[in-house]
């Protein structure tokens, strides 16, 4: 009888005996996103779940990642099928109001120099040795887009997809304190002083509701790996524009956006077991994604005072700090700097040009990678 | 296959290129829409 207590009271000690050093790191880790997520507000939607996800996966003996363990079966149906990202665009689409872009066309450009980052740190991720579809991954952190980031990590490097995930949201919610001294390094004051015309509304809804449409077309020919991610965004943004499919719109920017936010970061967050998660790789992808975002920033800036110059001081350079893709946080620290140099300065409307331009050019920049990718036969 | 700094070199120049690219096309075409289907502020409301 005191041999059955014993081994009943073993069932009790189970899970301290099969902690390995590294569980109450990363418990530490998730508990520490829970309160960047809670206390500082950084990007809650997502760091809780990730936060509460990993606490959980880093609990021995629970088999909850598992073959049919709840959070296995959670990240087979959505991430490993790529689904959830998907579903997370159509509510991005049907939440992001691309006029501004489209009142200023040439804010595509900013969009498209805010991506350089992504390709500067896939030569230094392959420089240090990475493989390419890793490389390519930890590069696509710089697209400061978490769908895309998870969306290409699950089809090609799923052993980074929770580093390259938690790297992309913490930094896109690092937004405000990582642009403004890039920015501040980058410009004169009288660059940073400029005052840019507010524009009057000139886009027809006929426009807006085309835009997505040509966007889906042109874009999918040229870059067709990438269709799911560019058709997803505007299947979004069409039906908010059309007004036709009201109760869609709202199911997809609230209850689908919701619903998948939720299974997507408990199972993001899963994936940071301590077994698998603390390494030097991890540390080297959170640098690599560091900087990624940064180099995004200051090529966006190089590119704003480029056309300062060409349009002979009529843009403001600091707008191309907006040209990544973290919407619309990038958009108001640029409107937050221009109003400190320069009380009368209002950017908001033209750096959300240039930031909606870099939601389309962070979708663009992965959907050409991939077809790039596949076009060299590597996928 | 390519060695590493072929592979990177490559994708930095398409890729890059032709996101550059792509957005040019887009922001021209964009452009051009805006001229056929101008804004009419009686006709939206």
């Amino acid at each position: 009888m005191i041999e059955a207590i014993i081994s009943g009271a073993n069932g009790l000690i189970a899970g301290f005996a099969n902690l390995h050093w590294s569980n109450p790191v990363m418990i530490a880790i998730g508990c520490l996103l829970l309160y960047l997520g809670v206390k500082k507000d950084f990007e809650p939607l997502l760091l809780v779940p990730i936060g509460f996800g990993c606490i959980l996966v880093n609990i021995p003996l629970a088999g909850l990642m598992e073959k049919e363990g709840f959070l296995r079966t959670i990240y087979d149906a959505g991430v490993i099928t790529e689904l959830f990202p998907l579903f997370i665009f159509v509510g991005i689409g049907a939440m992001t109001d691309f006029r501004p872009v489209l009142e200023n066309p040439y804010t595509f450009l900013l969009g498209a120099a805010g991506q350089c980052g992504i390709f500067i740190t896939l030569l230094l991720a392959l420089a240090l040795g990475f493989k390419y579809n890793e490389a390519v991954t930890i590069g696509i952190i710089g697209a400061c887009d978490g769908p895309t980031v998870i969306y290409v990590a699950s089809q090609y490097a799923q052993n980074l997809l929770g580093p390259c995930t938690v790297a992309a949201y913490s930094y896109m919610s690092l937004v405000p304190v990582l642009q403004p001294p890039i920015m501040k390094m980058l410009t004169t004051k009288k660059e940073r002083e400029t005052i840019m015309k507010t524009h009057k509304k000139t886009v027809s809804k006929t426009t807006a509701l085309l835009f997505p449409i040509v966007i889906t077309i042109v874009g999918g020919l040229i870059a067709p790996k990438g269709l799911p991610l560019l058709a997803t965004i505007m299947l979004g943004n069409f039906m908010k524009e059309s007004g036709a499919v009201q109760r869609l719109t709202k199911a997809s920017e609230n209850e689908i956006a919701n619903i998948v936010t939720l299974l997507l970061g408990i199972s993001i967050g899963a994936t940071m077991d301590g077994r698998v998660f603390v390494q030097p790789t991890t540390i080297i992808v959170l640098i690599l994604g560091l900087l990624a975002i940064c180099l995004d920033t200051v090529c966006g800036v190089i590119f704003g005072k480029i056309l300062y110059l060409l349009t002979g001081g009529k843009i403001n350079p600091l707008i191309g700090a907006a040209g990544i893709s973290a919407f619309p946080m990038s958009a108001r620290v640029v409107q937050k700097e221009g109003q400190k140099y320069n009380k009368k300065n209002y950017l908001l409307m033209h750096a959300m040009g240039a930031n909606a331009g870099g939601q389309v050019g962070s979708v663009m920049a992965a959907a050409v990678m991939l077809s790039v990718l596949k076009g060299m036969g590597i996928i | 296959m390519m060695d590493r700094w072929t592979f990177g070199i490559t994708m930095l120049v398409v890729g890059m290129g032709g996101t550059l690219l792509t957005l040019v096309i887009l922001s021209l075409i964009m452009s051009i829409m805006k001229k056929i289907f101008p804004y009419n502020p009686e006709k939206e409301k």
